[in-house]
């Protein structure tokens, strides 16, 4: 367990940091009042909507508007010639609106503009499209074969000596590790090795994209939308329209879910163009079949894992090859897969190959630890096996062999001060591993890992007249972080937490923000706040002193007020916060405190969960019946929302391991664009989900925190697809494990032991 | 085709509009009367963040017609606070952090406000069938369920 002796950051008391107090837009969230994107409308306003490619893989001929325009309400359509050509954002520019080719069924051919949206739908059915279909192809490994349909003409794989001399559908290679694996295996007693595949799995966030766009003579523009980061959408949306960044204001209205899917640009620079071709407001909201079909799924994948262990357990060599689709356009998640995979482990030999493929799907968007799932469900997976193999429970084994500070990490660096010990202990320590199982249950474990990203950051904590306090940070709020934001603000100042209240402020009016992802916010807006409320606290002292004419290096912050730092800085009563603020126009004019930084030493974050899973031998339906997921938190600011984010990358998991999958026609369409036939968990699924918050403080951040939202979805496929095994007494190693193909391994089996 | 005039009871107050015979519910709702607490997900009733009740009836608004609102009494979302008191259901789900977007929630307290009118003691297992047919991706569902069977229980005690 911790030693606080050696932790300054353990040892701290917190006041109001840890306390879990009702979030900031809670009551709006509640009454139906809080704004989501499609919750807005102006004056004016026209409908947008967008014409989408039938076809897997064609080229486009032609695209003729002339009769929808002569609809009447229609008031603009724009094609490809609306688009200038633009190298720096090369495949953005042809994701949301198709140039020479159409990529995927659903890829935008053309938008409108129209009255009403029934006129929109008809305009949309007016313009002529002429295609001229290509040959198409879906599946990784089939795009991986010579031979196969060519996406782009131009794609020579990166990363491999000699470059290839001829175009695949290979983006890039790319290799990480170190020692020597043929040698650890040499060394091995036992060697496990399997192939796995994994299917596309959407977001599914329950809002759909939605934006306003607003468009004046002047060329300046406005545009409203859901989003998890504001700034990047400014930069696409001006770098496409040709316009200057500051002419450009974003607002981000309140996100109905992200998960990594909204951090691109779909609707958006359409919108923005309907707009300023027609001069009226723009609104655009997805169905949800376009959002199925259009919008980012994450990659599937295909893989091969090998590792090689000695009787007593101790991990020789880990060797993987990875094959990511990650759509139309390149830059799938394979690296950071191909990086996290043997993370968790301490391993002398070890040797990791990734490479990224284009197919005819929509391009994958980041979804919650991009990449890392998928290899922890094969790495993970063959850990077990290997477990079994060697007569040692599979918490031991992930024990001998698991990374802690100084270990050198499997892709590169050394892992400063980690928490995976502490979560695998208090896996074993917990109730749930030593339950008892009941008839066709299952128990599985899985460990995993997610790097944590820091980055640019602009936090504004200004000082209200009567002692309250206005916080304004640029990352949208995505799971409850101005809750966490206010409690790292009052906690700092000394203050009552309901005497804070953040907002997500636009593009205009703070510095830039990175995006809301890689686990990022609580950290870095969290530093950034903690940092901008310490500024504050300066300015706070400087008053004071100036009051009681004394030095300003003589007074100081302690519980929320100003006092004399020593008996021979004078004889004053301290002044709260409220006290200074009050008088603040006569001793200097507003407070606040403001902080700028790219945000560094994001502490990664490791999990550990363990899950029952009864399967009915009968259909091959596997049901989770109980889950505990331990994580490493640093530090929980607001436990109940550190909690939530253990919960959510849980039931995400369950899903990607039970039932979601991209279903594909011969004819590359999408059979199941609707949450009907693409089955995301409903309540009934599941059981309550217990949680662990283990805090080993990260170094980098002067509270402690970890990020925690992603690092919650990549042990829980491994996990159950090891529940599963131990359940029905088969290796299940393609994703997902529905009830046919669960039902045709236990007959398989069932052949197999009759024969 | 010539609009619908369409009289009804929403949330307690009459009302009438004029509305599209194809119209759904939900989009008078959003776009014709302003209640924007009622989301679309989905479209095709199988998301239930549209959730409102028909004469009691726990429905999709997005698989209702503007038109077959008349003579109804429509509640919604907006209607569930009474002035500046939560009703419990609000109160509970805030008090259990049993929202992280949010975009569901409005959903979720219409359908679970139906099921503790008619059930107003129900198993955990009750609460979890009558809302499968209410998505919710950031939760996991754990706290929601927490929530509906707190606010149940004040609610009786009450």
């Amino acid at each position: 367990m911790l030693d606080k002796t050696k932790d300054p950051v353990a040892e701290r008391d917190f006041k109001v940091v840890g306390t879990r107090p009702v979030r900031p837009d809670g009551v709006d969230k509640v009454t139906g009042r809080a704004r989501f994107g499609a919750d807005i409308s102006a004056p004016g306003m026209l409908v947008g909507k967008v014409k989408r490619s039938p076809h897997a893989h064609a080229k486009l001929v032609s695209i003729d508007t002339e009769k929808a325009l002569a609809l009447p309400g229609v008031k603009a359509v724009v094609t490809r010639d609306d688009f200038a050509e633009n190298k720096k954002q090369c495949d953005v520019l042809r994701n949301i609106m198709a140039r020479e080719k159409v990529l995927y069924d659903g890829h935008a051919v053309a938008a409108v503009a129209a009255t009403s949206a029934t006129v929109a739908r008809k305009a949309l059915k007016l313009i002529e499209v002429e295609y001229d279909v290509l040959p198409h192809v879906i599946d990784v490994d089939e795009a991986m074969k010579p031979g196969a349909p060519l996406l782009h003409d131009d794609m020579i794989t990166k990363g491999v000596d000699p470059e290839p001399e001829t175009a695949s559908n290979i983006a890039q290679r790319y290799e990480f590790g170190h020692g020597d694996v043929e040698k650890g295996f040499a060394e091995a007693d036992v060697v496990v090795e399997r192939d796995f595949k994994t299917a596309a799995a959407h977001q599914g966030y329950i809002e759909p994209h939605a934006c306003l766009a607003s468009f004046t003579p002047d060329g300046q523009g406005e545009l409203w939308c859901c989003t998890q980061g504001h700034y990047a959408i400014r930069g696409f949306c001006a770098d496409l329209l040709g316009m200057d960044i500051s002419k450009l204001r974003v607002t981000a209205s309140e996100i109905g879910g992200g998960f990594g899917g909204k951090t691109t640009v779909f609707l958006e620079p359409l919108a923005l163009a309907l707009s300023r071709k027609t001069g009226r407001p723009v609104k655009m909201v997805m169905s949800r079949e376009e959002v199925f079909r259009a919008s980012g799924p994450t990659a599937s994948t295909s893989s091969r894992v090998k590792v090689g262990a000695t009787k007593d357990g101790k991990i020789t060599a880990g060797e993987a090859e990875f094959r990511y689709q990650g759509g139309a356009f390149k830059g799938s998640p394979v690296q950071f897969g191909a990086m996290c995979a043997f993370a968790c482990y301490a391993l002398e030999n070890v040797k990791t190959v990734g490479y990224d493929v284009v197919t005819n799907r929509p391009k994958q968007a980041a979804y919650r630890a991009p990449g890392a799932p998928m290899a922890a469900f094969a790495v993970e997976s063959v850990i077990e096996e290997l477990a079994v193999e060697l007569s040692i429970d599979p918490v031991e084994l992930r024990l001998i062999n698991a990374a802690e500070e100084g270990d050198q990490s499997s892709f590169g660096p050394t892992f400063p001060r980690i928490g995976l010990v502490e979560t695998l202990e208090a896996t074993k320590a917990h109730e749930h591993f030593s339950a008892p199982l009941g008839p066709n249950q299952g128990r599985g474990i899985a460990s995993g890992y997610w790097f944590n990203f820091g980055g640019a950051t602009s936090v504004s904590l200004n000082i209200q007249p009567d002692g309250t306090v206005a916080l304004a940070v640029g990352t949208p709020d995505i799971g409850g972080s101005r809750a966490s934001m206010s409690l790292m603000a009052a906690e700092e100042l000394g203050i009552a937490y309901e005497k804070v209240k953040a907002i997500v402020a636009d593009t205009a009016s703070l510095g830039y923000n990175e995006v809301s992802h890689g686990s990022r916010v609580t950290f870095a807006s969290g530093l950034a706040t903690i940092e901008a409320a310490r500024n504050a606290k300066k300015i706070l002292c400087a008053r004071a002193a100036k009051m009681w004419e004394i030095p300003e290096e003589a007074v100081e912050w302690v519980d929320g007020h100003a006092r004399p730092a020593g008996a021979n800085a004078g004889d004053f009563e301290p002044m709260s916060l409220a006290d200074i603020a009050k008088v603040a126009e006569q001793t200097g004019g507003p407070i606040s405190g403001h902080q700028e930084h790219n945000a560094s030493g994001a502490g990664a974050s490791f999990a550990t969960h363990m899950v029952d899973v009864e399967v009915d031998p009968e259909t091959g339906r596997a049901h989770v019946v109980r889950y505990t997921a331990v994580q490493d938190a640093g530090k929980a600011i607001h436990p109940s929302y550190v909690e939530g984010q253990f919960q959510g990358g849980a039931a995400q998991g369950v899903g990607w391991a039970l039932n979601e999958e991209y279903i594909y026609n011969d004819d590359g369409r999408l059979e199941n664009p609707g949450f009907l036939d693409y089955r995301i968990p409903v309540c009934s699924d599941l059981p309550m989900l217990d949680t662990v918050i283990v805090e080993v403080p990260n170094p980098g951040h002067p509270y402690g925190v970890r990020g925690v939202g992603e690092t919650g979805i990549v042990p829980p496929m491994a996990a159950i697809a090891n529940a599963v095994s131990a359940a029905a007494g088969v290796r299940m190693t393609e994703l997902p494990m529905s009830p046919p193909k669960l039902l045709k391994a236990i007959n398989a089996k069932k052949a197999n032991g009759s024969a | 085709m010539s609009q619908i005039h369409v009289s009804t009871t929403l949330n307690g107050d009459p009302v009438e509009y004029l509305c599209e015979p194809d119209e759904t519910l939900l989009d008078v709702l959003r776009d014709r009367l302003g209640l924007t607490g009622s989301k679309e997900g989905c479209g095709s009733g199988d998301c239930g963040a549209c959730s409102v009740t028909v004469d009691g009836r726990l429905v999709c608004s997005c698989l209702v017609l503007g038109a077959e609102a008349q003579d109804r009494e429509i509640e919604t979302i907006e209607g569930v606070a009474q002035g500046e008191n939560l009703h419990p259901l609000q109160q509970k789900i805030l008090d259990h952090a049993a929202l992280q977007c949010g975009v569901c929630t409005p959903g979720f307290i219409v359908a679970a406000k139906a099921l503790l009118e008619r059930n107003p003691d129900p198993s955990e297992t009750e609460v979890r069938y009558w809302l499968a047919g209410n998505l919710c991706r950031c939760t996991g569902y754990d706290k929601i369920v927490r929530a509906v069977m707190d606010a149940a229980q004040e609610m009786r005690g009450a």
